[in-house]
């Protein structure tokens, strides 16, 4: 078997299809968000500790964080 | 084990899905419950460079159904006496403990997982912007006493980038609202795009300002979708942006 390509490994082009502006009175770049949207819009890339559940983790940025929702990307046991 | 765990805050927790899918890199020691040459473990770990088999193990909370997943590679990096290091690629959903069970079974000798470290999920890497428990609340801290948003970058970073790996459609400001309300995109609304999208693959549609407004299935492919004038471009799964963030810009209810 050949190696095959991870979906890391693909290189995309962007093409442009038509020439458009966009309105700066709506939305934000996402780098530019006020403090309040750039949390709730955001995603932490944790270093997992040994021991505790990934459910655990996120339970505990949850509180650290005090916010309402928290979720993780693929359960890593424990 | 531990490594990349993304973390999903309150509204970027929709993009979960997408990062569930997306593939894993780990490392990992392999202990080995006998004695075998290296040129042999190294034959054997290339064998698993394919599409295998698992069922999900008892303990597991998914169906317990039969599946397939992709090993993208496994490179071999060292070996000491019944240790075995090694690096693995992989689709999302793949268990590694099976996967040493199984390397075990081949060899002949057995072998078991004896330490895992993910390395990556989807874009998220152990290079680039990793932060422990600790730094969470030490940063947390430091921004909620003087609120600068420099400090609140040091650990999180926007949605958007958790969908790095998916093909883009960038769409205009008159057509995000409606794919905010679920609409299918058209191609009248598409300003530019990725290659590599395919009919049925799952994309990502961004603003000009390269904010998520939703995840879709492309009904057309890159090539068909750059010469299309009207028609659905594609069918939108999960709307990741509020109503009324964009104004509204079709008409409704006039004739």
């Amino acid at each position: 078997m050949p190696r095959s390509v991870a979906p890391w490994e693909v290189e995309r082009k962007l093409i442009v299809k038509t020439e458009e502006e966009t309105d700066p009175r709506y939305g934000c770049n996402p780098e530019e968000r006020p403090a309040q949207e750039y949390i709730k819009f955001g995603v932490i890339n944790l270093d997992k500790p040994a021991g505790p559940t990934s459910h655990e983790v996120a339970a505990w940025v949850k509180r650290i964080l005090n916010i309402q929702n928290v979720g993780h990307g693929g359960t890593l046991e424990a | 084990m531990t490594g990349v765990l993304p973390i999903t805050l309150e509204e970027s927790r929709k993009i979960v899905q997408a990062l569930l899918l997306s593939g894993k890199e780990y490392v990992c020691i392999m202990k080995l419950h006998g004695d075998t040459p290296e040129e042999r473990v190294r034959a054997v770990l290339k064998e698993f460079e394919d599409i295998i088999y698992q069922r999900p193990p008892l303990r597991a909370s998914v169906k317990r159904q039969l599946r397939t997943r992709r090993i993208y590679y496994i490179d071999f990096i060292e070996m000491d006496g019944r240790n075995v290091l090694f690096k693995v690629g992989c689709e999302g959903g793949t268990y590694i403990r099976m996967l040493c069970h199984h390397i075990g079974e081949v060899l002949g000798c057995g072998a078991h997982m004896q330490e895992l470290r993910r390395t990556r999920a989807g874009p998220f890497v152990e290079e680039e912007g990793i932060v422990t428990l600790h730094d969470v609340a030490y940063w947390f801290m430091e921004w909620q006493k003087d609120k600068d948003n420099t400090v609140l970058k040091r650990f999180i970073q926007p949605m958007e980038k958790a969908l790095a790996l998916v093909p883009k459609i960038y769409i205009r400001d008159s057509a995000v609202d409606a794919v905010c309300h679920g609409a299918r995109l058209t191609a009248p609304g598409v300003v530019s795009l990725e290659t590599g999208i395919s009919s049925g693959s799952m994309v990502a549609i961004l603003t000009l300002k390269g904010e998520a407004v939703a995840l879709a299935r492309a009904e057309a492919s890159t090539e068909e979708i750059l010469n299309m004038e009207h028609g659905v471009v594609a069918r939108t799964k999960r709307v990741l942006m509020p109503k009324g963030t964009y104004p509204k810009g079709w008409r409704s209810g006039e004739v």
